[in-house]
């Protein structure tokens, strides 16, 4: 226990002592937030469909915690070469209880910035029907963390060098956000596109959010929670036996 | 301490290391020599329990690596090639991680980690990021910290790669010392002769997987017929350069030293 516990607190201090870092990562959020928020409003509202400000805030919360939660697993790759890991794995512990710190640590870090996007949303506008809902945000957005941070693990201990990361950004973090339904509504879309949404597994994190803050749902929050609940096991699965198989 | 038994590590095709068999005592201080891709490295890691041999008998301390693995890697400490330090923590953070890693009680491991900062001079320096630190403050900090468990045995894998003479000789000072007070069996790869020469009992010169010679640096040089130990390794090994095919972590090497400082 001692074990993952120190490995997660070293995740959460490294990161609340990378300011610069903090601010950088805010950076896409506010943007998405600002320009699509305040650029596609109007053509959003014309549609039908209330404010998008309403309708895209949980999709930009979501977002934050996908980029931030996959980057840790990421950065995997690079602490097996020149840093800390090489260190903790040759330690007398199982290396579960490694993987478990170092995913649940990101998790936690990705968290605490999707809070912050969460801050941001709401200094901007973004409104959510009850103060009631906001903890049950918050276990829909743990569970985003956890999934997408297994994630990142599987892909950090399978990747042999760098090259392989913006592959992985570009075929894998930017289709799962774009096709989360985090910036447009779920009904009405072209086959292949809803199928594709559909095994998204963001999908279920960005609806699950929406459902309990705004009251629009696509999938219902159970279905959401079930399925969330469901990956989360499988990838946190999938990570440890590929971290147990990570030569260095 | 350490016995290797006709040791062999296939990777696909390349025999890294090859039907190699040697002994350490207990209290030694051993050094591995070899030119690039001789087969040090995997030789350490399959002692260090980070690979499985493709055939052959290990033995540390009278456990076997591959079988007791938690209990094998209680009884060392290592410092790899590459670093392996926290640098956005503090010294002191970074040997208390190791300790909890290493199940070391709290009050000892506070006992200990003070004592061994005190002892490599990072004392002053234990809240300081990591990162702040110099290549040789660093190397010190990781020897440090491999102590910290009270191991039997030490691995330093290329310790003295990339620092200034000052630190090299400021290290090995230490590590010698700390073999003599504390009887922790050392053992070493290098590919600086003099450092061989001053610090290790025994050398053991490794090249293309087998072990051409093993003994002190006089019975190397007296075997040899020569002058140095130096051109008493030139003398097993040959002159031809070696050149190794790049790997994955070669390459990510390369853009660490780039982006170094």
């Amino acid at each position: 226990m001692s074990v993952i516990y120190i490995l997660w607190l070293r995740e959460v201090k490294k990161y609340l002592r990378s300011r610069t870092q903090i601010i950088a990562s805010l950076g896409s959020p506010i943007m998405y937030l600002g320009v699509l928020g305040f650029g596609l409003g109007p053509v959003f509202a014309r549609a039908g469909e209330g404010s998008y400000l309403q309708f895209m805030a949980p999709g930009v919360i979501g977002m934050t915690i996908l980029f931030t939660s996959m980057f840790s697993g990421i950065a995997l790759l690079w602490d097996r070469q020149f840093g800390f890991l090489k260190e903790t794995l040759v330690a007398p512990v199982p290396r579960f209880f490694i993987m478990l710190g170092r995913t649940l640590g990101g998790a936690t870090v990705s968290i605490i910035q999707g809070s912050l996007i969460f801050v941001v949303c709401l200094i901007a506008g973004f409104r959510p029907n009850s103060i009631v809902a906001i903890p049950m945000a918050f276990l829909f957005m743990a569970l985003i963390a956890i999934v997408f941070a297994a994630l990142g693990t599987v892909i950090g201990s399978s990747l042999k060098d760098m090259q392989g990361f913006q592959l992985v950004m570009n075929f894998l973090v930017m289709p799962i956000f774009f096709l989360s339904g985090a910036l447009y509504p779920l009904k009405n879309l072209p086959k292949v596109l809803a199928l594709l949404t559909r095994i998204d597994p963001l999908t279920y994190g960005v609806d699950g959010v929406r459902t309990v803050l705004i009251g629009v749902s696509h999938f219902g929050s159970v279905e959401d929670l079930v399925v969330l609940l469901g990956v989360a096991i499988l990838l946190l699965t999938l990570g440890a036996w590929r971290f147990s198989k990570i030569e260095i | 301490m350490i016995q290797v038994k006709n040791l062999s590590k296939q990777f696909g095709e390349l025999k890294a290391v090859d039907d190699i068999s040697f002994n350490v005592q207990r209290g030694e201080i051993f050094a591995f020599l070899g030119p690039n891709g001789a087969g040090k490295t995997t030789t350490i890691k399959m002692l260090t329990t980070l690979l499985r041999p493709t055939s052959g008998t290990l033995e540390l301390d009278g456990l076997d690596p591959t079988v007791n693995r938690d209990e094998v890697r209680k009884r060392f400490g290592v410092v790899f090639q590459d670093p392996s330090l926290d640098q956005d923590l503090t010294a002191w953070e970074n040997m208390e991680i190791h300790g909890v890693l290493y199940g070391v009680a709290r009050k000892e491991r506070h006992e200990r980690a003070t004592t061994l900062l005190q002892l490599f001079e990072l004392w002053d320096r234990r809240d300081a990021l990591v990162k702040t630190f110099s290549g040789g403050m660093r190397r010190r900090l990781e020897i440090a910290r491999g102590l910290l468990h009270t191991p039997k045995v030490l691995f330093l894998d290329e310790p003295t790669l990339g620092l200034d003479p000052q630190s090299r000789n400021q290290m090995w000072t230490h590590v010698k010392s700390l073999n003599e007070s504390d009887q922790v069996t050392v053992f070493l790869t290098t590919h600086y002769m003099d450092e061989a020469d001053r610090v290790a009992h025994r050398i053991a010169v490794i090249d293309h997987g087998h072990v051409v010679a093993i003994g002190s640096s006089r019975e190397l040089k007296e075997q040899t017929k020569t002058e140095s130990l130096e051109d008493a390794f030139l003398a097993l090994t040959g002159t031809s350069i070696r050149d190794e095919s790049a790997t994955a972590a070669d390459s990510m090497r390369q853009i660490a030293r780039m982006w170094r400082r």
